[in-house]
């Protein structure tokens, strides 16, 4: 009886968990989106011989792969208009948004990283001969380098999504009403400190089946292109 | 294979010298070599010889004299890459096909994207230059589902396509099994009888016997001496050739 109704009284409040952590997907699939974008320039940046792009995308590169992700959600949260006018309009951006913001410059800057290392794994003569047979440096790395890249990078960046998705209830700090949030805040409407264990075992499992099998996936990815 | 002696080089190297560092790989080269010649550049490993050829189609730059292939100056700054590399074609050891292409893209891609050919008037070149290689059936395969020797006659047939004038051999059959060094000697062989000027850097010696026009002995930077092959290998004058020659005929 007491433990049928615990359960009860947990599944009553799993809807309300349940919609924070469609809030934590969502803001990891913007941030990897906005991030992945961000990331492939700053990485083809890094490769640049040139000072004038390759200095400063070796910069931002080390600066937001470094920084602690809580640090650079703090200078977001706080930094950042709560609202912007573009061209009249004026776009409101609540915290959550502004939080993943904050989580794509340290995707930016680790997928800027997995670009680089997949463009230097591929071997120097693929360049020499691309140049022999007249290809400039730039279309050698569109046409010729970076398609081979493109499966070496998949792992990596899925298991950089599944770091991401697992780090945004960070954004719980910083006010965003995300499923880490929900649940303390279930915890303490309900007042019952039996409670308190089920509900957080309720919220690892959400974020293990999420990311598990996109672990899972990348594993075999990876294991297929190795073999290849 | 006729060669008339007093017509104008094809391609001719002065005073070449390149550094890497403080390390003078080439101390002051000179080269002529005529249409339709074949040239074997052969010494030690760390003369230079590779350096050579890579001066030839700018893929290394040099620091002091002069490269020029026809009309081309390949030293000069303002240098029409697309144009040299048209007429300037190289197969390196480790063959370097693309990976992920097959071999029909691999040969027909260059012609079609940086000539700007039509790609159906490439792409027929391209299946018989194969064909050529004696690879005819292998044009929808990708390049690690072939043999070495297989990979390295498609990196020729590639070559070929850019229809250049000359072609630089880097020591093509190094990096290969024993059992296919010599089928693809055969197809450097065949490209030779066809008429290509060709360069070759080579270890082997039997080869450049055979095929060879011209020989070119290197040690240390410098080209020590050069000769007819019946001549190189009978008669050698210096004695680092004769040396050379000691150890590894």
């Amino acid at each position: 009886m007491n433990s049928t109704n615990l359960l009860a009284q947990i599944l009553e409040w799993m809807p309300f968990v349940l919609q924070g952590f469609a809030l934590n997907i969502l803001m990891s699939l913007l941030a990897i989106v906005i991030g992945t974008m961000i990331g492939t320039f700053l990485g083809l940046g890094q490769l640049s011989p040139g000072w004038i792009v390759g200095t400063p995308s070796k910069l931002a590169t080390q600066l937001f792969r470094n920084a602690p992700w809580l640090v650079l959600l703090f200078y977001c949260i706080f930094l950042m208009p709560y609202q912007i006018n573009v061209g009249g309009a004026v776009i409101q951006l609540p915290s959550w948004l502004r939080a993943t913001i904050g989580f794509s410059f340290p995707v930016a800057a680790n997928f800027s990283e997995i670009v680089r290392g997949a463009v230097k794994s591929v071997p120097r003569g693929q360049w020499e001969a691309a140049e022999a047979l007249g290809y400039s440096r730039r279309s050698t790395l569109f046409r010729i380098i970076l398609p081979q890249c493109i499966t070496r990078m998949i792992p990596p960046w899925m298991n950089l999504y599944a770091l991401l998705l697992t780090a945004t209830p960070l954004s719980m700090i910083v006010g965003v009403e995300e499923a880490l949030g929900r649940t303390q805040a279930a915890v303490q409407a309900q007042s019952d400190s039996r409670v308190l264990i089920p509900m957080y075992l309720a919220l690892l499992a959400m974020f293990f089946l999420y990311t598990w099998p996109i672990n899972r996936l990348s594993l075999m990815l990876e294991r297929r292109f190795r073999t290849k | 294979m006729t060669i008339s002696s007093n017509s104008q080089p094809l391609i001719s190297l002065r005073g070449v010298r390149k550094s890497f560092g403080a390390f003078e790989v080439l101390r002051g080269i000179d080269m002529d070599i005529r249409k339709g010649e074949v040239v074997a550049i052969i010494g030690p490993s760390g003369s230079g010889k590779s350096t050579i050829l890579r001066t030839i189609n700018g893929l290394t730059p040099i620091n002091e004299g002069t490269i020029n292939v026809g009309e081309i100056k390949v030293s000069d700054p303002k240098l029409d890459q697309v144009k040299l590399r048209h007429r300037v074609g190289m197969v390196f050891q480790q063959y370097n096909l693309f990976p992920h292409k097959t071999v029909l893209e691999n040969v027909a891609m260059a012609p079609i994207q940086v000539l700007k050919q039509p790609r159906r008037q490439v792409e027929e070149r391209a299946r018989k230059l194969l064909a050529d290689m004696r690879l005819p059936d292998k044009a929808n395969s990708y390049p690690g589902e072939l043999s070495g020797g297989q990979q390295q006659r498609v990196a020729i047939a590639r070559a070929l396509c850019m229809e250049p004038e000359v072609i630089l051999f880097d020591e093509v059959t190094a990096a290969l099994d024993p059992e296919m060094v010599k089928e693809v000697l055969a197809a450097v062989r065949k490209v030779a009888e066809d008429g290509m000027t060709c360069i070759l850097v080579t270890h082997e010696m039997g080869f450049a016997r055979e095929a060879a026009d011209h020989i070119y002995f290197t040690d240390k930077g410098v080209i020590v001496e050069h000769a007819p092959p019946a001549e190189f290998f009978t008669r050698a004058s210096d004695p680092r050739t004769k040396e050379f020659l000691s150890k590894v005929l």
